[in-house]
């Protein structure tokens, strides 16, 4: 018997059945839906017999597109599930009011803050930017792949794979109680035993792992991959922005990497670099996590200032105004951004001069982030505005950003800060900037670019209908709790005593409803343009009467993205290249050198999610399995030198004389 | 810089006028608070100036060189003007020019750490007065509120006397809290092992809430206290309250309070172990731990010695180095 115990906690760890959530309806409610749509989903697949095409083209494809197309998907996905969670969440602060304290115990509710918080940032906002840029950049920049195509599918599966780690937090144990920087010594093993800052720390660090490795990628690809004649200076706006996120990736993701994997020492170790004893200090963790966490909202940020400046001059049909204030405003932010951490702690009592500092380097972010905003402007000012899908989310962020940044810079005043910061005034600050710059740009980055991805364009009645509700959703979500927030109301609140306030929050869940229609829009949308693709479709590849590189090839671009590689003159290349009168080439093709399908990036993601999840639960057998698996698997996949091979010319070819009938029968 | 007159003659203002209906971070009742009140005020309007010609300029060009506005000039090759640019760089920087010199004089006069020289814009306070001094202890999930010079301590609930500068010392016994009462002053955190200080006055007598305001586990949302400014024959009265009330807060005691508790009750201790809060804050209040600043100085032992220093002075020393005072 003892025997028997030894044996399964050596392979299970702390897992047991008490660490499966039976008992709470909420979450058997959850997993009974969630595991029909799964065994839904996977039904249709193999009805469909669409087994072979999706693990042939899409699980093992280093094609930049589609991996693009799959990391804007898991987006989605995870937006689904941090959007229920800020559901659930708004509906029990509209509720717990005097003496009622709502259907959500702490217990449950701080879970759900947390792991809110983490999703949203991590596993919605990063993979669409990085998808993005991942379908975007090598077509504007005319070459036919990133750098490094494999990279890029392992960087992929590991952010998926750490994405799975976390949703498998909701059915296997917990996730942390912390909120979502888990500061010590809450996280410690002493403020959480649990297993929940462990699934925290695994996600994080395997989907890290991924996120990394890609910014790599895109800086080299940028820097290296560029078309004859594409100076720095006549790089399209996007793959400016695209750039210096890239290089905030790779300075800023290594102090995460770090600073978690301090805390798991701490936790696992015993070590105390954060700990209350033994000279453990847990001010450094909040300073290395922000040194980290400032960069990454400018990560978050930046791409999509790129794409409303591509948006901003296409509808406009005019050129972007201040290009080169443009590029300079994208570097100066890039560098101020590592020196403003401490603005995010300016009540942990350093000094005022200290306090002055940060609050003033923070401000001055504003100008050159004003300075683009005036570009934007005069880039609408003598121009012909088309009120296109995308112009309409770049004119509401123009607006709701504006506001967000005067929030901000006024969170920036230290003095003023210590009335505002933690209260729902500084939750209002930051969904006004995320959501109104970071979310709006990626709708008008998806609702631009998809038809160059599918062929079609995007239905206009249901992508109103999503514009509308978003927008009025996200005003009345959160400028309640701007006027909270100076009613001293502080954030991460299970329940209230004043019944006062219940009416400001009964507004905010009202607005999380229109959101909520917003998004049920957009996903009508994506099914009503899907079955009306024939009356949608565009056969120029130009649908916009677009700038750049990318809308002179066909939508959706051939496997090779460009038959030849194009000849840039001048920052606005396609312009420039309709304006000369341009001619496709009809023939002389030539064979096309491309890298090969590989199942080392999936297989490698999995056995570190497999390592993760053992490492969380302490199976140690689990985890020397899958990490001996993991290394010997790296080491095999560089012994595969079957990586490339040719298109054949007459492949080439035939593809391009579809395109030219294609194009002639339309013109 | 004070602006109480600005403060009302803007009352036309949405931010002031909902300022009436509740909002007490824009209506507070402490010196500190009304200055940081203003001092948004001031900021806000300041950055008005560029904010509000945006957002206008923002609709008036989507509206006027919309496509079917034929009327409106077009001209697509326009890219550059020296003159634009300099004023899109020139007037944002102007401004945080402005608002930069005035956040590094308000954050050094509004430091928390700095004693008040004024008990409101009219009454300044001299450099050597005596503040009434008040140890702060966050536990998990309640307040303790240790007064020294009166030699009591009351859990949840605080009191001190209106137009008295007080000191606040805070410190924490396990998870990072905030101390923060708006009507008071602006919060700062507590820390285990590490001392924080707050400065503040209360001008109008009242019952106000207070908290913590920054999460800190479970019992979190029930960790509020209530504070009540009140005249100095009422504090005298409530100090006297206290010592006939309350209970005893020895070590023992302490360790007691200090388990996870939430929603507590107020609890009053005429009593309190002289050395508590420096055991508290040096993490040694349980019997055969050693204080954190007795560890920090040793291996420092003989040199100490040699210039013949007792450890109390060393320990003043380096508690000096942690707050600043």
């Amino acid at each position: 018997m003892q025997d028997e115990t030894d044996l399964t906690s050596l392979i299970f760890g702390r897992l047991s059945l008490e660490s499966i959530p039976y008992h709470e309806p909420i979450l058997v409610v959850t997993f009974i839906i969630a595991a029909l749509a799964g065994l839904g989903v996977l039904g249709f697949i193999t009805y469909k017999q669409f087994w072979g095409t999706l693990w042939r083209d899409w699980i093992t494809s280093i094609d930049h597109k589609k991996i693009g197309i799959m990391y804007i998907i898991l987006a989605f996905i995870m937006l689904l599930r941090g959007f229920s969670d800020a559901l659930m969440m708004r509906a029990q602060q509209a509720m717990a009011f005097a003496g009622s304290e709502g259907f959500l115990p702490p217990e449950h509710y701080d879970q759900l803050f947390t792991v809110h918080g983490v999703i949203m940032i991590f596993f919605v906002a990063m993979p669409m930017i990085v998808g993005i840029m991942n379908f975007v950049v090598p077509l504007q920049l005319g070459t036919r792949d990133v750098a490094f195509p494999f990279l890029n599918n392992f960087s992929f599966w590991m952010t998926a794979a750490g994405a799975g780690l976390t949703m498998v937090s909701l059915f296997v144990g917990e996730f942390g109680k912390t909120g979502w920087l888990a500061f010590p010594p809450l996280s410690g093993i002493q403020g959480s035993p649990g297993v929940g800052v462990d699934y925290y720390i695994w996600s994080l660090q395997i989907a890290g792992v991924g996120t990394l490795l890609s910014g790599i990628n895109f800086m080299v690809t940028i820097i290296k991959n560029r078309a004859p004649g594409m100076t720095l200076m006549k790089m399209p706006i996007f793959t400016w922005t695209a750039l210096c996120t890239n290089i905030l990736i790779v300075a800023a993701f290594p102090i995460l990497t770090v600073v978690l994997a301090m805390l798991s020492m701490d936790r696992m170790l015993g070590t105390h670099f954060f700990t209350n004893d033994m000279g453990g200090n847990m001010m450094m963790y909040v300073n290395l996590i922000w040194i980290w966490g400032h960069p990454e909202v400018y990560i978050l940020i930046l791409p999509a200032f790129g794409v409303f400046s591509e948006v901003v001059a296409t509808f406009s049909g005019k050129r972007l105004f201040g290009y080169t204030s443009m590029v300079y405003a994208t570097i100066v932010i890039t560098v101020l951004s590592y020196l403003v951490w401490l603005h995010h702690f300016f009540t942990m009592g350093a000094g005022a001069s200290v306090n002055a500092f940060f609050g003033i380097t923070t401000m001055i972010i504003s100008i050159p982030t004003g300075a683009k905003l005036f570009n934007w402007l005069f880039t609408m000012y003598r121009g012909r505005i088309r009120f296109e899908l995308p112009m309409m989310w770049t004119v509401s962020f123009m607006v709701t950003f504006t506001i967000g940044g005067m929030t901000g810079v006024l969170l920036a005043v230290p003095p003023a800060d210590f009335v505002l910061h933690n209260s729902l005034f500084l939750v209002a600050h930051f969904h006004n900037v995320i959501i109104g710059g970071v979310l709006f740009g990626m709708f008008a980055a998806i609702n631009y670019w998809f038809p160059k991805a599918f062929g079609y364009k995007l239905d206009d009645y249901w992508g109103k209908w999503s514009f509308w509700l978003w927008t009025i959703g996200f005003y009345a979500a959160f400028m309640p709790l701007y006027v909270l927030g100076l009613m001293g109301v502080t954030r991460r609140m299970n329940h209230f005593d004043d019944s006062s306030l219940q009416i400001w929050f009964v507004i905010a869940a009202i607005g999380a409803l229109l959101i909520l229609g917003g998004i049920v829009a957009s996903i009508i949308q994506f099914v009503v343009s899907y079955r009306r693709r024939d009356e949608l479709r565009d056969h120029t590849g130009d649908i916009w009467n677009g700038r750049t590189l990318e809308w002179s090839t066909s939508s959706p671009p051939p496997q090779y993205n460009f038959a030849f590689t194009p000849v840039v003159y001048d920052n606005d290349s396609w312009t420039d290249m309709k304006k000369h009168g341009y001619e496709r080439p009809r023939d002389g093709f030539l064979p096309i050198h491309m890298p090969k399908n590989t199942a080392a990036g999936f297989v490698l993601a999995m056995l570190s999610a497999a390592c993760g999840f053992g490492l969380v639960w302490h199976m140690w057998p689990l985890v020397g399995v899958s990490f001996v698996a993991l290394v010997v698997g790296f080491i095999i996949h560089t012994f595969n030198y079957n990586r490339d091979y040719h298109i054949p010319a007459e492949d080439v070819t035939r593809i391009e004389n579809e395109r030219s009938q294609q194009l002639d029968r339309y013109a | 810089m004070s602006f109480p007159r600005l403060r009302y003659g803007l009352a036309l203002l949405p931010l002031t006028l909902l300022g009436g209906c509740g909002m007490v971070v824009m209506d507070p009742s402490g010196d500190i608070a009304s200055q940081q009140a203003d001092l948004i005020i001031v900021s806000t309007l300041l950055m008005l100036i560029v904010i509000v010609p945006v957002i206008f300029l923002t609709f008036y060009f989507a509206w006027r060189y919309r496509k079917n506005n034929k009327t409106a000039a077009y001209h697509p090759e326009w890219d550059h003007s020296t003159k634009l640019e300099l004023v899109i760089w020139g007037v944002p920087l102007l401004i945080i020019i402005a608002l930069g010199l005035i956040t590094w004089i308000s954050t050094h006069k509004l430091d928390p750490y700095r004693p008040l020289d004024r008990i409101d814009a009219d009454r300044p306070l001299a450099a050597d007065h005596e503040p009434l001094n008040v140890q702060v202890v966050s536990l998990d999930w309640k307040w303790l509120f240790i007064y020294p010079e009166q030699g009591v301590a009351s859990v949840n609930e605080l009191v001190t006397p209106v137009d008295v500068p007080i000191r606040f010392h805070i410190t924490s016994a396990s998870i990072m809290n905030s101390f923060y009462i708006p009507a008071l002053a602006g919060q700062i955190y507590s820390m285990p092992g590490m001392q924080t200080t707050l400065n503040a006055v209360i001008n109008e007598p009242g019952e106000y809430q207070g908290f913590s305001a920054n999460y800190s586990g479970a019992g979190f949302s029930d960790m509020r206290f209530k504070y009540h400014g009140v005249s100095d024959d009422k504090f005298d009265a409530w100090v006297q309250k206290t010592k006939e009330q309350g209970g005893t807060l020895n070590r023992p005691e302490y360790l007691q309070l200090a388990q996870p508790s939430s929603a507590t009750p107020i609890t009053y201790y005429s009593t309190v172990a002289p050395d508590l809060y420096h055991a508290i804050l040096n993490r040694c209040v349980a019997e055969g731990e050693m204080c954190m600043d007795q560890m920090m100085m040793m291996g420092k032992g003989e040199s100490a010695s040699a210039q013949n220093m007792n450890s109390d002075d060393m320990a003043r020393k380096h508690k000096n180095g942690q707050d600043r005072e």
